[in-house]
């Protein structure tokens, strides 16, 4: 499904977080918003996960106006910097929860929920783990058990905020592998918010470059090598 | 290198066995006494005359009216005072709005009220002397020197306990969990009975027995509010003393050792079910 942002602004009270931003996201690309810590990526990635409302501007999801919608409407799988997982839940049930909270009439059977969690945890490569907590496992398994726990709603789109922020070196060239075969399987466009240049580059079919609220490059990583549009585009790309 | 490694390694995080001996020693002189001889005390006196004439002292008319009255009052104050502190404390922790710092000023004011003060503010309020209170007794709907005063009054008194303790736990969990239940779709109720209830069952539990434990033995302002009146708003703090103040030693130190009881028990529930789910609590603990 393709996104459309259209001129989106937000404040928070007198701050700008956005001044008015347009970008177009074609079906099934790989996104990555660029940008040092304050250049408004994880409120644009928020807005369009509808935790955040613009202030003013469209989103539009598939050509259709999803501006106006409350995020349980969305059906936007996100995935939290420090993953969110629930605690007092298992694996499993954390998986799971997305399923069980649908309205009785489309919530599948209690068999069928097992079955697609287990699917799951296959997906992500971790099939043994479903009836642990979160607390008892590692940085890398809680990242994909996050993942896992998106895509279990069968998301119209996968966004991410800084899904490799609280991982180690290692763990992390692991795990971009790892996103980029479940993006290339589920065909899902997904947006991934980094501070990282190199993650970026390496990882992302379009990079959007932003600072200070605004986006300063949209293009292939390459492009951005190649052909900064801006100095802060070129300092920051420069690794 | 090598004068480092000549000298004997010296603990640097104990203490010398001396002062050790010391410090701990004042802990359990203080501990017993002042916590543990006050309570001893409350029991040797109350069965000085023997078991029988302790529970003759529970028959007293009067003493079984200040019973259900205390258990009456907790079993109403206590349920309101959770519902609304968890919704103060969800309201404050997982929202912004102007405002806010008043609020949680306002939800502190009953500790630093004196009970008395908050008693007398309602005799004022809803007594004979003021509009609404002539009022109210006109109606025969009387609050001060009546059950609904008592209630009023405990419930003012009890109302931060609750607050108090799951606001900071709430600020320490963050949004994160609940924003995560709503990207997955989840409905407001269910993100609350199913994400932010089992993440702050602990502190309410606590909360509540805290409160509970306030709700049955709060005396100032109930005394002011009650009248004290033997047999119908008297509760057992204030029948204690009423007792006490009539030289009937057993009757009131039976009376108190029934309090101290159900304050014992409230705390041996809390343990009991930390015990029973120490698993869980083990796996949902940060580490």
């Amino acid at each position: 499904m393709n996104i459309e942002i259209e001129e989106l602004a937000k404040e928070f009270g007198t701050t700008r977080a956005l001044h008015p931003v347009s970008l177009s996201i074609p079906s099934g690309a790989l996104v990555a918003l660029l940008g040092p810590s304050g250049s408004g990526k994880t409120t644009l990635l928020r807005v369009l996960g509808g935790l955040e409302f613009p202030t003013s501007g469209r989103v539009l999801f598939g050509g259709q106006d999803a501006t106006g919608l409350s995020v349980q409407e969305r059906r936007a799988g996100f995935v939290f910097q420090s993953y969110a997982l629930f605690k007092h839940m298992t694996v499993f049930e954390n998986i799971a929860y997305g399923l069980r909270a649908r309205p009785r009439k489309e919530r599948p059977a209690e068999a069928e929920i097992g079955r697609r969690v287990n699917k799951l945890l296959d997906l992500i490569q971790l099939p043994d783990i479903g009836t642990r907590y979160p607390n008892q496992l590692s940085g890398g398994q809680r990242q994909r058990v996050a993942l896992a726990r998106a895509l279990a709603i069968e998301p119209r789109m996968l966004l991410l905020d800084e899904p490799f922020g609280a991982l180690d070196a290692k763990v992390r060239k692991e795990l971009r592998h790892g996103l980029r075969e479940i993006h290339d399987r589920t065909g899902l466009t997904t947006v991934f918010v980094t501070h990282d240049q190199g993650e970026a580059m390496e990882l992302a079919d379009l990079v959007v470059v932003m600072s200070m609220g605004r986006i300063e490059q949209v293009g292939k990583p390459a492009e951005i090598r190649a052909k900064p549009a801006t100095d802060f585009v070129r300092s920051f790309t420069a690794a | 290198m090598s004068d480092i490694a000549l000298t004997p390694p010296v603990p640097v995080t104990t203490e010398a066995p001396l002062i050790r001996a010391l410090l701990i020693g004042v802990a359990l002189i203080f501990v017993a006494l002042f916590l543990f001889a006050p309570l001893v005390t409350v029991f040797v006196e109350a069965l000085r005359q023997g078991w029988v004439a302790a529970i003759d002292a529970l028959r007293l008319p009067d003493a079984q009216a200040a019973i259900r009255m205390t258990l009456t009052i907790a079993a109403i104050a206590v349920p309101i005072n959770a519902a609304f502190g968890i919704a103060a404390a969800w309201a404050i922790t997982k929202f912004d709005f102007p405002g806010k710092a008043f609020l949680i000023t306002l939800i502190d004011l009953p500790f630093s009220v004196s009970p008395v003060v908050a008693g007398l503010m309602l005799v004022l309020l809803f007594g004979a002397n003021s509009t609404l209170g002539g009022w109210l007794i006109a109606n025969d709907m009387p609050i001060v020197f009546a059950f609904p005063g008592i209630v009023l009054a405990t419930l003012f008194v009890t109302f931060p306990f609750v607050a108090r303790e799951l606001i900071p736990v709430m600020i320490e969990q963050g949004r994160a969990e609940e924003e995560a239940a709503l990207t997955l779709g989840a409905s407001g109720w269910r993100i609350f009975f199913t994400v932010t209830l089992p993440n702050i069952r602990w502190a309410l539990l606590y909360g509540v027995l805290l409160c509970n434990a306030r709700a049955m033995g709060e005396f100032g302002a109930v005394a002011v509010v009650s009248g004290k009146i033997r047999g119908e708003t008297a509760t057992m703090p204030t029948m204690v003393e009423m007792f006490y103040n009539e030289y009937l030693a057993v009757a009131a130190f039976t009376l108190a050792a029934v309090l101290a009881m159900l304050a014992l028990l409230t705390l041996l529930l809390k343990s009991l079910l930390e015990w029973r789910h120490a698993d869980l609590l083990a796996a949902t603990r940060r580490h």
